[in-house]
């Protein structure tokens, strides 16, 4: 909640804003979370992009993205967004693929079987 | 210590000084050194190094009588082309 | 390959959390297709992405903990650990990676306390990746403007004469806080001084344990 409503002002730019309780809960990090996080430091490492680019897409995504999507959804959105910038792939590749894992399985252990 | 303050520009892209801040009068801490432009690398395009500075401001400066405290302090990292001199610096 | 269903253990040999066995989500979905296709690609292999989940793993508090520990004992590494805390932890032995770390100090005067407003900036090439509060809108929205009110919901209160300094990392820097060496651990050895530094004293949340 800003003091007062600036258009200029970004949604992620939230220093200074009045808000709740600092929340306690606290999870592990699950296997799929942790390959997420392992793309991105490989991503950077090859040169594909920067920890810039991972944070522009993220902060382009928009407020709705921040408060619907968990914080590593959010990351491979822009991790993915940014390879595709790169480079590394294309929308095309993108999509046969993630329609080829979607048929292996019901669950994340399923279709990450392959790999 | 040199004064200094933070332009107060809104641009709609990546930028890595806080809004909070714009404006603001603080003393440079330290110079951190120079690094590739956030604000270029975030698009992929070719980044000169910038000189980066640690700016120190008291909570008083920030937010005034609503402060908790006016003699805490806060540092953050400003790219030197944020950083304008103060207009009353001593 | 090991097939990821009956594979119950992550490489730090404590088990995954359930959700390899909930419903597939679209964004799970994603992650493994950009995967696949990076190593069809040959940009990445299935061995490395493994080698840096591990890596990450073993990037734990207690890595931070030995760094204060060290230089509450000794007063050269302190010294070196003020000046460049890259330099000195990696001296250690710690691999931080590019990590730029500074350093910054408590004292009776002062209480030093990180934050990142724009995004979650955290040294995890030291300690590991950041706790959720840390990545939370009320924690990245109020440090900078109530932090006394924010350290009173860890449980920590300060006398008005001591300085809160709050650190917004907005750049390159990251940063760990020295807490104040509590009373009573003169004798202490470092291993047993590191047990008493908790993750949330090296971000400024919390303070160092009572021996």
């Amino acid at each position: 909640m800003s003091d007062t409503f600036n258009p200029a002002r970004r949604w992620h730019d939230m220093g200074g804003d009045l808000a709740g309780p600092i929340p306690t809960d606290q999870h592990d990090f699950s296997l799929w979370e942790k390959r997420v996080d392992a793309l991105m430091i490989i991503g950077a490492a090859k040169g594909f992009f920067t920890v810039d680019g991972l944070r522009r897409v993220l902060e382009d995504m928009g407020e709705d993205a921040f408060e619907n999507m968990t914080y590593y959804e959010r990351w491979i959105a822009s991790i993915n967004q940014n390879l595709i910038e790169g480079g590394a792939y294309t929308t095309a590749e993108l999509a046969e693929k993630m329609a080829e894992v979607a048929k292996r399985g019901a669950t994340y252990g399923d279709a990450a079987s392959a790999s | 210590m040199q004064r200094v303050r933070v332009k107060s520009l809104m641009p709609p892209g990546h930028v890595r000084t806080p809004h909070y801040l714009r404006g603001k009068i603080g003393t440079v801490e330290r110079q951190l050194g120079s690094f590739p432009n956030p604000e270029n690398l975030a698009y992929g395009q070719p980044a000169p190094a910038k000189p980066l500075l640690r700016v120190r401001f008291t909570m008083a400066d920030l937010w005034g009588d609503a402060t908790e405290n006016p003699n805490d302090t806060l540092d953050a990292e400003i790219y030197e082309h944020w950083l304008e001199p103060a207009p009353d610096a001593t | 390959m090991p097939h990821d269903h009956h594979n119950h253990l992550s490489p730090s040999g404590h088990p995954y959390r359930a959700d390899n066995d909930t419903d597939l989500s679209y964004w799970q979905t994603m992650e493994i297709a950009v995967r696949e296709l990076l190593i069809e690609k040959g940009i990445t292999t299935a061995q490395d992405v493994a080698n840096q989940i591990e890596t990450m793993d073993s990037r734990t508090p207690a890595n931070g903990a030995q760094v204060v520990a060290h230089a509450w004992s000794d007063p050269v590494f302190h010294a070196e650990l003020m000046r460049d805390a890259s330099a000195a932890t990696r001296e250690m032995g710690f691999d931080i990676g590019p990590l730029r770390l500074i350093a910054v100090e408590n004292t009776p005067q002062v209480h030093n306390m990180i934050v990142c407003t724009l995004c979650s900036c955290y040294p995890r090439n030291l300690l590991g990746l950041p706790p959720d509060w840390y990545k939370s809108r009320a924690y990245r929205s109020r440090t900078v403007r109530e932090p006394r009110t924010v350290l009173s919901e860890f449980g920590v209160t300060l006398p008005d004469a001591t300085t809160v300094r709050v650190h917004d990392s907005t750049a390159d820097m990251r940063y760990i806080v020295i807490p104040n060496r509590p009373e009573g651990t003169d004798n202490m050895s470092q291993s047993d001084l590191a047990k008493l530094v908790t993750r949330d004293s090296m971000i400024g949340t919390g303070l160092a344990k009572r021996p």
